[in-house]
């Protein structure tokens, strides 16, 4: 479990303050995936680096992989006696959490194997050991046959994969990723994406998933904490942030990694698409959770005879529960219409009216 | 052959004896001086790089100490360096003539120029890799030795390579005043003597063995890229 109480960290850039992080208290749960999302200069890379200690938060307290550690002016006090934290301390807790990035990072002069070897060396085990673990390493991630090549001979997934299996070299429990898959292609995005939901499976591993796409945060994330301008915005389970964000960057979020959000373009370029006669209604329906099952359409438009024509529609998975929405345009007499909607209200349809005719 | 080269080049031949010395001191003084000013400058090259903001442990009176000393030797010309060095290396060495004599600013007038040529190639390390590194809990020891030294070496091959060639330019010059060397054979014979022939083959040579130095240079640091220099048994 991770505990962060009152986190703040603040720069100065040549004149000015920045407050990258400012009062940020949130729980991780172990074993769980936890998504943090936010724009680029939210804060979000700068709170995870200061979970394993890369930046030194300037106030607050984090409980991590049972230590407990507490920040002042500039410097690091562990333990509930706080005693000021040495170079050591700071390098054996970097140790036991494990940390991956955009751009891999990798040593371009050492093999995947060097590469792999890097945690393990010098850390008192024997040459077979650090060999045995490497292998091990290579195939969770399954690169076995790329043992000898250089990082300029694999493809950007590949990379991902040698990084993360440097990362979990020492066994952590805890794993940071930092915008892991911003530089990769979707089928790459994909396939490390599906790699850390099953390291986070098989292996327990927590991972702290730092991202700028809604999309990522869908594929694997459990929970989410939205950030902007340095504070946590919002925080929940996945589905329910999707299904009822609260806040407008949430929102907007959300509204990128729909397919629907194209329905604005179409709005505003009054598209013979969305052309709503007199007396029509464009509306955004919205099925969450049981209703996402129902026929509720071809009942709508059976009982109260209204025409539904879809414009735009979308069903989406999330952690085994479906999200449905559609966009359609309905017609057939304002009694008719009203009378439909209160249906769909009733059995927890949410409906938005875009444009009325 | 050997007539039609005897008659072109009459002076060569008459003054080969010295001429092979000269080339054996310039290349003594060479090695002498690269070997101490390459081990000083890299250590300075690390220090500012070490030290400087945002580096792996900042220390703003250390960093500006190098720096300023760098840049103060940097802006004295060599020649005048020469001179103006003679007290210390007499104090040093006993001596401030000959190859001894020529040691003490050599390393003098190379090292500043090493130095900032490291601290380039160091600098030229992607800090993404850096921090990758500590996130894995190594040391500054670590960070230095596995990370930045280690992926500079083709930076490091190249910058040392023209070090190496403006050595050879310093040594000449140091022949000026008396340190041998094919600096002095040139000055000596070719001007005072007015043997041109001394002159042409001096320049030839020199050209042969710049051009050889930058092509292995050159080839050892497309070696080293994106690829160990030598292949070492796995897990060494």
């Amino acid at each position: 479990m991770i505990e962060i109480r009152h986190l703040s960290k603040s720069f100065t850039l040549k004149d000015s303050r920045v407050d990258a992080v400012r009062d940020v208290s949130l729980s991780i749960e172990e074993g769980e995936i936890f998504g943090v999302i936010g724009n680029s200069g939210a804060g979000k890379s700068t709170l995870v680096r200061c979970l394993n200690l890369l930046e030194t938060p300037d106030e607050g307290e984090i409980v991590i992989e049972g230590r407990m550690l507490s920040f002042r002016d500039g410097s690091v006090f562990s333990g509930e006696d706080k005693k000021p934290t040495g170079e050591k301390e700071k390098a054996a807790l970097r140790r036991s959490v494990g940390m991956i990035f955009q751009h891999f990072n990798l040593l371009d002069r050492s093999t995947v194997y060097d590469n792999i070897a890097y945690p393990l060396r010098y850390t008192g085990l024997k040459k077979e050991e650090i060999d045995a673990r490497v292998r091990e390493l290579l195939e969770l991630v399954s690169l076995t046959d790329k043992i000898d090549a250089y990082p300029s001979q694999l493809s950007g997934g590949q990379k991902q994969r040698v990084a993360i299996a440097r990362a979990l070299a020492n066994r952590p429990k805890i794993l940071l990723s930092d915008e892991a898959t911003s530089a990769l292609d979707p089928d790459a995005t994909e396939s490390i994406l599906r790699l850390l939901r099953d390291l986070n499976r098989r292996l327990g591993l927590t991972v702290v998933l730092i991202t700028h796409e809604m999309a990522v945060i869908k594929a694997v994330a459990q929970r989410v904490a939205v950030m902007e301008n340095g504070k946590v915005v919002e925080t929940g389970d996945v589905y329910d942030i999707f299904t009822v964000p609260q806040e407008d960057i949430t929102k907007r979020f959300i509204a990128s990694a729909s397919p629907l959000s194209k329905i604005d373009k179409l709005i505003a370029e009054n598209s013979p698409t969305v052309h709503t006669g007199p007396g029509e209604l464009l509306v955004r329906l919205s099925f969450r959770g049981k209703c996402a099952g129902e026929a509720a359409i071809s009942k709508i438009s059976r009982d109260e005879g209204v025409a539904v024509n879809l414009v735009l529609a979308n069903m989406e998975e999330l952690q085994g529960r479906s999200l449905g929405e559609l966009i359609a345009v309905v017609s057939g007499g304002e009694k008719n219409i009203e009378n439909a909607l209160n249906y769909l209200k009733e059995i927890n349809v949410k409906v938005e009216v875009l444009r009325r005719g | 052959m050997a007539d039609w080269l005897k008659q072109l080049l009459p002076n060569v031949f008459t003054y080969q004896a010295r001429f092979v010395t000269s080339l054996q001191q310039t290349l003594e003084m060479m090695l002498r001086s690269a070997v101490l000013a390459f081990s000083i400058g890299l250590a300075l090259g690390i220090v500012l790089t070490v030290t400087r903001r945002g580096g792996i442990r900042p220390n703003a009176v250390v960093y500006r100490l190098v720096d300023t000393l760098i840049n103060i030797f940097r802006s004295i010309p060599f020649i005048i360096l020469l001179i103006f060095l003679i007290p210390f290396t007499r104090a040093l060495t006993g001596t401030a003539i000959g190859i001894k004599g020529a040691l003490v600013p050599l390393v003098f007038g190379c090292v500043p120029f090493y130095t900032r040529q490291v601290e380039a190639a160091l600098a030229g390390v992607d800090p993404g890799k850096v921090e990758a590194a500590r996130a894995m809990g190594s040391g500054t020891l670590g960070l230095i030795f596995r990370v930045y030294l280690h992926e500079a070496v083709p930076d490091l091959i190249r910058v040392t390579t023209i070090t190496l060639i403006s050595l050879i330019g310093l040594t000449t010059m140091a022949g000026a005043v008396g340190a041998g060397g094919i600096g002095s054979f040139a000055i000596n014979y070719g001007q005072n003597q007015n043997y041109q022939d001394i002159v042409a083959v001096c320049v030839i040579i020199l050209l042969v063995f710049v051009s050889a130095l930058q092509l292995s240079g050159n080839a050892l640091a497309r070696r080293a890229t994106n690829r160990a220099l030598f292949r070492r048994a796995r897990g060494g």
